[in-house]
């Protein structure tokens, strides 16, 4: 497996800081090697949040992603910010609300509906993290939805199985009809 | 029985002690130590913390496990062995400036955590040691080398504090009613809880001779004839108590002690 | 055989501490430390341990000298800010020969600076935070496995030398998750205090070899002060005796540089430049120097894990053989100083430094390694 670069950025509070660590967490489950990290401002609730993995066969050393092979984006404001400078083989996931910058026309862009999937087909905005990660999960081939699946009910509240499950097989289904 | 109580709870290797002749913390130390006896509590079962200043040099006089520490931090360190070694008896011994001023957070936090430790104030009202700085409780209008106009700053009154911050006992004694003393010590030991009892000391070298009030006869004559038990003034009226030290036990209340708190957290977590 | 798990560097400090036995934590929330203290907080008590939130930074350095001295192993975390409140305390816990472990999770400085940024800067303070001459050690971990082993390292080094010990991190590794093996059985040897009981021993006694031993579990009643004092711990005014406790005391670090001193090589063999950095650092400069060795550069790194005492020794013996020393870390210029001292014109330095809160990138150190070739 190429060694792959993922960069998750959204508003604060929209959950892409676990999402990476849930990717994280389903890539070593799955035998990979896989390093997690993340840069926010002070801001608990709305702000820039920016979140990362690198997942790769090999060791990994440097933490920080250099050259993302795959962004993804929940606000206009990340997708303008981090649409800048790509690389023309990173695959770009923004949220179907968005409008698509001049600066990645050339590149692979998927756009999904998480946000309204969250809302209107899981039934709860909050979902929208685990939706993309299922998107994610499915969009790149990382592990089985059965390690997904695992992963994530052993990191979500007791109690929210039931709607976190849900969350997974509409976003790998978003994924799976693209 | 004075020469007893100095051979069971002095370290006399290390006396004679620097207090300057007519200091009120002799006497104080003495009434420490007699409350520690009468209550007949195991030496080496006693930490004796004390942080920086006059007052606390008490705790290289005295023959328990004692740990002299940083300005103000006395109490923070004493949390740190009371949560470490809840058996013992945790006894703080500091000064005005130590505990009201640069250790006033510390002071205001454990009374408000109710941690079992007895805090004995040594008060008096002055910067001894750095040779006669205002500190927080010296009164509106006294003088010392820094308030050579006289002082502008409001004193606090530091077993008012102690009960407002949520302190479950506290009481004022002073150097010169010593039996009263020893009782509130005895008394502030056995609570379980945060309990401080202020005592009034006195500083004839910066304290008396700043502020032309004598030496230590005088000062002690105004202990004497200007003190007020509590049981009393809770009768009295604002004007009468003008100028009058209120003393004896001041509050006692039951609330939840720390330790015993976080004892249950322990089993809280281990299920 | 042990799962390998993601955790947070900050979490796996937690597990490294309570492994080696910390049982007491008092701090105060401080990004990006304050995961340390959420996870003693939760850790502590399904242990038998205490966790307390103290007031200030300062009471939390000193509940945790407090609790050490009644016999527990004890532990504080923080970050720039935090770090300097907690000085004056630091070294009342070097006077006194008091073991304790403080984590410093690095930020942007000075004063507030940049918070949530990544930085270096705390280095010379960790060696001379605190007033007076005084002993130091620092350890600075670049992997999550090794947030692990090194707080275990810092609690054995603590306990032994009697002394404080620096958890010098960064927030490059505190906050990043990777996958570590936490072993079910521990693979490395957990050093307690010794505790001399004997009633009227002198608690300081011995030559600078040795350690005191001392105080509330041993049964003697001992006194601890932040003066100057005797082998019997009471204060003194004496010049000769304080000059023999400050020499005893820098000495006993000196004197065991070779069990305390620890450093990482990679590649030095043929190298004629030489990439040199330390905690979350280390982890660009190995991208660049195996990139560099991938196009045929002559490079190797080195990389003191005990920033402090520093690896002076070893250091002189690499720079006669090199061309180059790239000094590479997220300050002003700190240890590049170090290395200028003990280098001097051993061979040429090159420094890489970054304050503006972004991380050295393996292409920064790649660059300075071929353009002076």
């Amino acid at each position: 497996m190429a060694k792959m670069e993922l960069r998750l950025a959204g508003s604060g509070g929209q959950g892409v800081i676990l999402a990476t660590i849930i990717l994280a967490e389903a890539a070593l489950s799955g035998g990979k090697n896989a390093v997690q990290s993340q840069s926010y401002g002070p801001e608990a609730r709305g702000g820039m949040c920016k979140a990362e993995v690198i997942v790769s066969d090999e060791d990994i050393w440097f933490t920080k992603v250099v050259n993302p092979t795959f962004l993804l984006a929940l606000t206009q404001e990340s997708l303008d910010k981090y649409g800048k400078g790509l690389d023309k083989n990173c695959v770009i996931m923004a949220d179907a609300s968005l409008e698509i910058p001049d600066c990645i026309k050339d590149n692979k862009v998927i756009k999904v509906p998480i946000l309204k999937t969250a809302r209107e087909v899981v039934g709860k905005g909050f979902t929208a993290n685990i939706v993309a990660v299922a998107a994610i999960n499915e969009a790149l081939k990382l592990v089985p939805f059965e390690t997904l699946r695992d992963v994530v009910m052993a990191r979500i509240p007791k109690g929210t199985e039931a709607i976190n499950l849900k969350a997974l097989e509409e976003g790998e289904k978003l994924a799976k009809t693209l | 029985m004075p020469a007893e109580l100095i051979n069971k709870y002095m370290r006399e290797a290390h006396l004679p002690h620097i207090w300057c002749p007519g200091c009120g913390h002799g006497i104080l130390m003495r009434d420490v130590a007699q409350a520690i006896e009468d209550l007949g509590l195991d030496q080496n079962k006693i930490c004796l913390v004390s942080g920086i200043g006059c007052s606390s040099r008490a705790a290289g006089y005295m023959d328990f496990n004692t740990i002299h520490t940083t300005h103000g931090r006395a109490i923070a360190f004493a949390t740190g062995i009371k949560l470490a070694r809840p058996d013992m008896n945790v006894i703080v011994i500091a000064g005005d400036g130590d505990i009201a001023a640069i250790g006033g957070n510390h002071l205001i936090h454990a009374a408000r955590r109710n941690i079992d430790m007895t805090v004995v104030v040594f008060n008096n009202d002055i910067y001894g040691m750095t040779g006669g700085q205002f500190s927080p409780t010296t009164p509106t209008g006294d003088f010392a080398t820094t308030a050579p106009y006289g002082n502008i700053d409001r004193p606090f009154d530091i077993a008012a504090l102690a009960e407002a911050a949520g302190a479950s006992y506290t009481a004022r004694g002073t150097a010169y009613h010593a039996p009263l003393t020893i009782k509130l010590i005895k008394e502030g030991i056995e609570h379980k809880g945060f309990s401080l009892i202020e005592c009034a000391s006195v500083c004839p070298t910066y304290y008396g001779r700043k502020n032309k009030k004598g030496g230590s006869v005088e000062l002690m004559t105004w202990q004497k004839e200007n003190c007020v038990m509590s049981d009393k003034a809770q009768h009295m009226s604002k004007e009468e108590l003008e100028g009058k030290l209120v003393i004896g036990r001041l509050s006692e209340k039951d609330y939840p002690e720390y330790t015993e708190q976080y004892k249950k957290i322990i089993e809280k977590a281990r299920k | 055989m042990s799962k390998r798990v993601l955790m947070q560097g900050n979490e796996a400090v937690v597990e490294g501490a309570i492994a080696a036995g910390m049982r007491f934590y008092a701090g105060y929330p401080i990004t990006p430390s304050t995961e340390i203290a959420e996870q003693s907080s939760v850790r502590l008590p399904q242990v038998g341990g205490t966790f307390i939130q103290m007031e200030d930074e300062i009471s939390s350095m000193a509940a945790v000298i407090g609790a050490s001295v009644a016999g527990v192993k004890a532990m504080t975390a923080t970050s720039g800010p935090g770090f300097s409140l907690k000085q004056e305390n630091i070294g009342y816990a070097c006077i006194a020969e008091v073991p304790c472990v403080i984590v410093d999770v690095q930020r942007s400085g000075p004063s507030t600076g940049l918070p949530t940024s990544p930085s270096q800067g705390d280095v010379m303070q960790a060696r001379w935070g605190t007033h007076g001459d005084h002993p130091m050690i620092a350890v600075s971990p670049s992997s999550v496995s090794e947030c692990f082993y090194k707080a275990i390292r810092c609690f054995n080094l603590s306990e032994k030398y009697r002394t404080p010990v620096i958890l010098l991190m960064d927030e490059i590794v505190g906050h990043l998750r990777e996958g570590v093996e936490i072993p079910s059985v521990l693979d490395v040897e957990i050093i307690n205090r010794t505790v001399k009981s004997s009633e009227g021993h002198q608690p300081y006694e011995g030559d600078i070899h040795e350690i005191p031993g001392w105080h509330l579990n041993g049964g003697g009643r001992y006194n601890i002060t932040g003066l100057s004092h005797d082998l019997s711990g009471f204060p003194t005014n004496s010049n000769e005796i304080t000059d023999k406790l400050i020499r005893r005391l820098m000495g006993k670090i000196e004197h065991n540089a070779d069990d305390i001193i620890e450093y990482e090589e990679k590649y030095l063999d043929d190298a004629e430049t030489v990439v040199l950095c330390y905690g979350g650092t280390v982890r660009a400069a190995m991208s660049a120097v195996l990139e560099a060795r991938k196009q045929g550069v002559k490079v190797g790194m080195f990389r003191p894990v005990t920033v402090w005492p520093f690896p002076e020794r070893r250091l002189k013996e690499i720079s006669p053989k090199v061309k180059r020393i790239i000094v590479a870390e997220h300050n002003y210029g700190q240890i590049v100083l170090e290395v200028e001292r003990i280098v001097k014109n051993d061979c040429k330095i090159d420094f890489i430094g970054k304050v503006d809160g972004t991380v050295i990138t393996p292409a920064e150190i790649l660059k300075r390694i071929k353009e002076g070739k």
